[in-house]
This record gives structure tokens, C-alpha cells and sequence, in this order.
């Protein structure tokens, strides 16, 4: 009888922890969902912030995300993924190759904000690049180097080491192998890196804060070396600088909105590509 | 003979084209540590390790300057704290009730619910704390400001929620059936088997669960920086504005003269958030490893 | 008889890390013929047959003494590129192993492999190696189906189809029916007098009878040492040491 009871109360707890953390998730996507739909307009989409970001749009802050996004994976991936291929099929399995491998996974624990402080030192001031598109990029670019390093590990040593062996009994050389057989089935967990990084690198901000960002801006970016606007740390700027919190704090609604949009897709589409994976083998 | 040697030599090729992609990256990552070390240290010659890392007062830019980290990392643990006392029954509890209640259709939504929401950035779950959290608190406690270290401390615990239910869940998942079956045949209800049995075989790796989701909350940035208040004073309740590491370093680079004393201070602060950040990965990657061989997993 | 020598293994000792793992084993295997591997589990047999087109070169600390000879060159000779010794052996693995590509894409990676690129050509050829591996009939309406799709039976067939398909001078299989059903495992034997003709072939397995079925030589490796190598026939009938009579009348196993 006691057990029982122990039992119900024990799992009324249970449902209560879910429920509270479903609440809590939910009530941060109801309030910006509903608040934020009312910001967004095809104005506030297409034009420049105008009146001291008190009217207008968000266009070039859509657009230097998505600069700075597309900029870093496109140096991430075939590093991150070079890297891997080397680490899984041309090095020899020793005791180095671990240490490299457990060094990379405590890097992606490192947090934002001290890449941010390598970009800063490295890329801005050292390399002489100033705040800038590149600077922005290589920084957003080694931060999410570890992730897209270990997802890619992991997709390469999932393949069955008897595609390999049978390649290579057919005479294939070994960039022949990891080319036409090893990459392409390691492929759906590799895009499935790649995607959740993208997700990352777009609602990043403090890697961007003293490496690429600017508050504001009349237009769009002329070159690599200018500075640009990005969604997150536009959200920052409109909640902590500036004069009029009120007409400010609407267009912060849409862009999380936007943010939250961008975010949830790009992560509801890599978990898809996994599912489908998953299910196929 | 001479197909052949072609052949060798274009494999040559590509493989050092992989060794120089691969050592790149390993360059650029291990170059962090370098440059954190070589930007951080020449404080030192200013003020003592000791005076750095315990004295009182974070006064960075008068003229005579001092830098005393204490109130920031005090700010950086009492947040710390207060979101593990937030994501650690949540997080560990949501993910008992999607391994052990759930069923089928529930937990096939739940799971990639629960992963979505570990990807929402940081900046979002700032702002929400600022124009929602942050009122409401500050109406219900009747406090005369809203951000604080009690704010910044439920909005991280929130954040890191996901994240530990979710590195939670994958471990109570590995737990064998076997031990189960085992319990349910000695007459243990499924209370009983949950807490005595699956809860302890899957304990390290809820360990490290919570040890990442204590990682991520030291080194989260935008919504400390957002919520906390921002006062590098030493806390004395948790209803105080606190300023913790990662905010200060995010707030005052723009104002730091490059290569001035503010600036190395705050490139060692990032050095000890990096190297706190690298002590917990590795004992989370050391019971994690032990949870496998103990579930005889392997490596 | 008169028997042409095919492949000669030499003198060969085989280690892993300091473990020796193959002693001095000499083998001559011939033209058109069947050679059998047998030998209790762990005896050394996969060992052996894997070091017959090098795949040992993908395991670290491994260390190789004495020859493999094919039409008298050593495979393991300083020139030799790894490469073209395997395009040369064919192997067929205990467990079906077709990459997760179509049908004919499996069969066709061999020859794109080696740089062909004639469509006509490769068509042909998928053709007629899937209908050496007897395969034709059962995949002929569904070659652009994924091979992950077919029987256990017949991926191994597969295989060896694309095997086959680069015409090598020998062919090497490790136990390729062991992990198949009683049918598909007699196709496979049937399969192997056909391709014989044509082939030679070199067989590791665990099952005497098979060996006794299908094999015209037949070498009996106990603990990495050569017991005994013979006629099929004689070995079965009348070996010439007492530990091949005992393990192939099964007094132990």
C-alpha cells in the first residue's frame, strides 16, 4: 500500500519537472511568437533601420547573418572535415591521434566569448583585418570547427570498416575509397553537423561582439573588411543602447522572431535528416 | 611502372593535403590556449595571482586602477549555483518522465522537442528574460530592480534544461533491459526499479549530464550579460545584479584599450573561464568513460 | 597430374606485434583449382588468406616474413604497389559487404575504379559478371534498386559479381558462405565449380564438408603452423598425420 503511494507521489514529481520545463519553453515561444508577429512586416524585412532604430527594417542585419554564417561554415566544413578524414583514415591509430581527438571535443566546450577573444587578438589586431565580415567569419569559423570535427569523426567511424576492405580488394587506392565510398555514407551524419552548426553560428553573438559587429548601419556591407549587423547583436543593441526603449523593444520582437524562425528550422531539418538516416539502416 | 608511380604520387598528394588541412585546424584550435596565455599573463607583472584572483575590487578603468576578481567570479558561481538548482531537477526530472511515463507518441514528440530547444541562442533567452522575466519578478518580490543574479540564475537554468534532459535521457536509454526485468522480478514496483536500479546504473552518466549543463552555464554570455544586472560588487543575496566572468570580459572589451593593462586583465579572466571550462569537460569525459565500461559498452 | 603453379606461398611467418601468428607456412595453390583452407577456429586461416592480397597492410604493428608469389613475382616485393595486387586478387568477406549503392553501381565501382569509362563497355560487363555470379535472373528487372534490399544469399552473390567484374587472376574467399542459409550456400558451391573453370580460387572455411564438396587441394592449418597440404581426396581419406585425422573425423573441434 505504502509503495504504492510513494509510487503516485513519485510520479506526479516526475510530470511536474516536464511540465514546468514544457511551460517554461513554451511561454518564452508564445511571448515572442505573438509579440514578434506584430513587428514584422515586408518593410521591416526588406528596408534599413531608419530614425535611430526606431523605425524601418532589419535588412541588413538579415543580411550579415547571413554573410557571416555562409563565410564561416564555407571555412569550417572543409577544414573540419579535412581534418577528420585525416584523423580517422590516414593517421595511424596511436596514442597522439586520442589525445588530438579529446582535445578537440573539450575545445567545443570552450565558450563563445573566449573565441571571441582569440578572433580579437588573432584576426583583428594581429592579422590587422580590423572589425570586420572576415574577421566575423574566421572567428564564428573556429568556434564551430570542434563540432563539425567530432560529428564528422563520428559519421566516418559509423561506416563498416567492410565497405572499406571491399573497395580496397577491388584495387581502389585509398582517396579513391574515402572519395566514392567512405564520404558519401558518412555524408547524412556529416550534413547533419554542418546543419546544427549553421543553427549555432547564426544566433551567435559573443564571438561577433568585438570582431565583426557594428550597432548600426545606413546600408549593406561594401566589402569583407567592413563591419556589418547581425541579427543576435542587433537584439543586444536595440535592448541596450539608444534612447527609446519602447518602439526599440518591438523591433527586438521581430528579430527573435526571425532568430527563433531561422534557429528551429535549421535545427528541425538536421533532426529530420538523422531520423530518415536512422531509420534506413 | 610508370601508371603506377603516377598513381602513388597523386595518393601522396592528397594525403598531404589532408595532413596540412588537418594540422590547419589543429594549429588554429590549440592557438587559442597560446594566445589566451600570451594576451593573459602580462597582468601578472601588474598585480600579483594572488591580488588578481582575490581581492575585492574590480575598479578597471580609474586612474588608479585595480584588478580583484573575486566579485566577478563569485558573480560567475552564484549564478552557476542557482541555475544548477534550476536545470538539475528539471532537466533530470523531465528526462525520468520521458523514459519512464512517456509513451510512444509523447516521447516521439518530447525527444526532438527537447534537442530544438537546446538550439535556441542565447541571445533570445536574454531578451526574454529581459522584457519578460525581469518585470515579473521584480512586481512579485517587489525588488527595485528586476536584473539580478535570481533572474540570471533562472534563465540560465532554463537555458541549460534541454541540455541536460537531454544527455540525461541518452543515458537512462543505455541502461540494459536486463536490469529491469531483474527488478520488477523481485517484486520492485517501477518506482522502486527507477530509483534503485535504472537511476544509479545510469548515475555517471547523468553525472555528466549535469557537469556539461554547469559548463554551459559558466560560459554562457549574452544572457548574463543581459540579465544579471551587471554590478562587479561582491554578492551578498541572490537578489542583487551580479556581474560574472563572461559578461564582464563582453562588456568592457569595447571599451579597453588594446594592450593596456583592462585588456591583458580581461584576456586572463577569459584564461580562467577556459581553464574552469576545461577541468569540467574532462571529469565529464572521465565518468562518462567509466559509465561505458560499467555498462560494459566499451569505449 | 600435371598442375601449373598458380600462386607459391613461401616460408612465411606472420606477426602481430611481437604474437606470432602464421609459422613458416608453405603453400603452392594451382591453376584452375580449388584450394581449401581448413582449420579450427582461430587457427590462423583468415590470417592467411587476407595476407594474399595485402589486406594485412591496413592493420598497425603487423610484420610479414617470406614470399607470395603470383606467376612468380612476389607480391610483397619492394616494386609491387599494393594497388595493383589486389586489382590482380580478388576477394569475396565472410560477411556480405556491398556498399549502399544500387545493384549495378555495386558491380560497376570495380571497373570505374580502374579508370573506365565506356558506358557501353561497363554495361556489358555488369551484365555478364552478374550472370557469371548467377545472379542475372533474380536482379536483372531491379539493378537501380539499393543492394541493401537483396537476400543475405544474394548480396554475397553480389559480391562476387563485383569481383568478378575486374577480372582478377585469383580469387580469394573467406568463408563466404558462413553466414548464409542452407540454399544460398549449395548456389554459392555450385557457383565456385563453375567459376573454377575460369579462375582460381582460394577458400577458407570452417565447414570439412564443404571443403570435402568443392575443393580440390585442401591445407589444414592448426595454431598458425601448417599441418598438412594434399589432394582433397587423400587428406579426407587418408591423411598422413594423426591430428588432421583426428580434427576432420571430429574428435575435436
Amino acid at each position: 500500500m505504502n509503495k504504492d503511494i510513494t509510487q503516485k507521489l513519485g510520479f506526479i514529481c516526475l510530470s511536474l519537472c516536464a511540465l514546468i520545463t514544457v511551460f517554461f519553453l513554451g511561454t518564452l515561444i508564445y511571448f515572442i511568437v505573438v509579440r514578434g508577429a506584430g513587428a514584422i512586416s515586408w518593410q521591416f524585412l526588406t528596408d534599413v533601420p531608419r530614425k535611430f532604430m526606431t523605425q524601418g527594417g532589419v535588412a541588413p542585419a538579415i543580411v550579415g547573418t547571413f554573410y557571416l554564417t555562409l563565410g564561416s561554415i564555407m571555412i569550417a566544413l572543409p577544414l573540419g572535415l579535412a581534418c577528420a578524414v585525416y584523423l580517422c583514415e590516414y593517421s595511424p591509430k596511436s596514442v597522439v591521434v586520442n589525445i588530438i581527438r579529446i582535445s578537440i571535443n573539450n575545445l567545443a566546450g570552450v565558450p563563445s566569448v573566449v573565441f571571441g577573444l582569440f578572433g580579437m587578438a588573432v584576426f583583428v589586431k594581429f592579422l590587422g583585418f580590423g572589425v570586420s565580415i572576415l574577421s566575423g567569419c574566421l572567428t564564428l569559423a573556429i568556434m564551430v570547427l570542434p563540432s563539425i570535427i567530432s560529428a564528422s569523426q563520428e559519421s566516418l567511424m559509423a561506416v563498416p570498416q567492410s565497405y572499406r576492405e571491399a573497395s580496397l580488394a577491388l584495387g581502389a587506392t585509398q582517396w579513391y575509397t574515402i572519395k566514392k565510398i567512405v564520404v558519401p555514407s558518412a555524408l547524412p551524419g556529416i550534413l547533419t553537423g554542418v546543419i546544427l552548426s549553421v543553427g549555432r553560428v547564426a544566433g551567435e553573438t559573443a564571438p561577433i561582439l568585438f570582431t565583426a559587429g557594428t550597432f548600426y548601419m545606413r546600408g549593406y556591407p561594401k566589402s569583407i573588411f567592413s563591419e556589418v549587423m547581425a541579427l543576435p547583436y542587433h537584439i543586444y543593441a536595440l535592448m541596450t543602447e539608444g534612447a527609446h526603449p519602447v518602439a526599440q523593444t518591438k523591433i527586438a520582437y521581430g528579430c527573435a522572431l526571425i532568430l527563433l524562425i531561422l534557429v528551429l528550422t535549421v535545427s528541425t531539418l538536421a533532426i529530420f535528416i538523422r531520423q530518415k538516416q536512422r531509420s534506413m539502416s | 611502372m610508370k601508371i603506377k608511380n603516377v598513381t602513388k604520387f597523386k595518393e601522396n598528394i592528397y594525403r598531404g593535403i589532408f595532413t596540412i588541412l588537418a594540422f590547419a585546424s589543429l594549429f588554429f584550435l590549440l592557438g587559442i590556449t597560446v594566445i589566451l596565455f600570451k594576451e593573459g599573463l602580462p597582468i601578472f607583472q601588474k598585480v600579483s595571482v594572488f591580488d588578481f584572483l582575490f581581492g575585492r575590487y574590480w575598479y578597471p578603468t580609474h586612474a588608479d586602477a585595480e584588478f580583484g576578481i573575486l566579485p566577478i567570479m563569485l558573480g560567475s558561481l552564484w549564478v552557476t549555483i542557482g541555475a544548477l538548482g534550476v536545470c538539475v531537477p528539471l532537466g533530470v526530472g523531465s528526462a525520468l518522465y520521458i523514459h519512464e511515463l512517456a509513451g510512444y507518441t509523447q516521447k516521439s514528440v518530447l525527444k526532438p522537442l527537447i534537442e530544438i530547444l537546446a538550439a535556441i541562442p542565447s541571445i533570445v533567452y536574454g531578451f526574454f528574460g529581459m522584457v519578460i522575466v525581469a518585470p515579473f519578478i521584480q512586481r512579485t518580490f517587489h525588488l527595485s530592480v528586476g536584473l539580478n543574479a535570481f533572474t540570471g540564475s533562472l534563465m540560465l537554468g532554463i537555458m541549460a534544461t534541454p541540455t541536460v534532459c537531454s544527455i540525461a535521457e541518452d543515458a537512462l536509454s543505455f541502461v540494459p533491459k536486463s536490469f529491469r526485468e531483474a527488478s520488477y522480478a523481485l517484486g520492485a514496483n517501477r518506482w522502486q526499479t527507477l530509483i534503485n536500479v535504472i537511476m544509479p546504473a545510469a548515475g555517471s552518466g547523468i553525472s555528466t549530464a549535469i557537469i556539461l549543463g554547469m559548463s554551459r552555464a559558466i560560459g554562457e554570455t549574452m544572457t548574463v550579460l543581459m540579465v544579471c544586472g551587471g554590478a562587479a560588487v561582491i554578492p551578498h543575496s541572490f537578489f542583487q545584479p551580479v556581474r560574472p566572468m563572461t559578461a564582464t570580459i563582453a562588456a568592457e572589451m569595447g571599451e579597453a584599450v588594446m594592450g593596456g593593462a583592462h585588456y591583458h586583465a580581461l584576456f586572463a579572466i577569459g584564461l580562467i573561464l577556459f581553464l574552469f571550462t576545461l577541468v569540467f569537460n574532462i571529469i565529464a569525459e572521465i565518468i562518462s568513460r567509466r559509465f561505458r565500461v560499467k555498462l560494459g559498452l566499451g569505449r | 597430374m600435371d598442375e601449373k603453379v598458380r600462386m607459391e606461398i613461401k616460408n612465411m611467418n606472420f606477426y602481430y606485434g611481437t604474437k606470432q601468428a602464421l609459422c613458416d607456412i608453405n603453400i603452392q595453390v594451382y591453376r584452375n583449382r580449388v584450394t581449401a583452407i581448413i582449420g579450427p577456429s582461430g587457427c590462423g586461416k583468415s590470417t592467411l588468406i587476407r595476407l594474399l592480397n595485402r589486406m594485412n597492410d591496413l592493420i598497425p604493428h603487423a610484420r610479414i616474413e617470406g614470399e607470395v608469389l603470383l606467376d612468380g613475382h612476389n607480391i610483397y616485393g619492394p616494386d609491387e604497389d599494393v594497388v595493383d595486387v589486389r586489382r590482380k586478387i580478388g576477394m569475396v568477406f565472410q560477411k556480405p559487404n556491398p556498399f549502399p549503392k544500387s545493384i549495378f553501381e555495386n558491380v560497376a565501382y570495380g571497373l570505374r575504379v580502374n579508370g573506365i569509362k565506356d558506358r557501353q563497355y561497363i554495361r556489358r560487363k555488369v551484365e555478364k559478371s552478374i550472370k557469371d555470379a548467377a545472379l542475372w535472373g533474380e536482379v536483372k528487372d531491379r539493378l537501380n534498386d539499393s543492394a541493401l534490399a537483396l537476400s543475405g544469399g544474394q548480396q554475397q552473390r553480389l559480391c562476387i559479381a563485383r569481383a568478378l567484374a575486374v577480372e582478377p587472376e585469383v580469387l580469394l574467399m573467406d568463408e563466404p558462405a558462413s553466414a548464409l542459409d542452407p540454399t544460398s550456400t549449395s548456389k554459392i558451391e555450385e557457383l565456385i565449380q563453375e567459376l573454377k573453370k575460369r579462375y582460381t580460387i582460394i577458400i577458407v572455411t570452417h565447414n570439412m564438408q564443404q571443403a570435402a564438396r568443392i575443393s580440390d587441394y585442401t591445407a589444414f592449418l592448426m595454431l598458425g603452423q601448417m599441418v598438412e597440404y594434399d589432394l582433397t581426396p587423400k587428406i579426407f581419406t587418408n591423411p598422413a598425420k594423426k591430428v588432421t585425422e583426428d580434427y576432420i573425423t571430429g574428435r575435436f573441434g
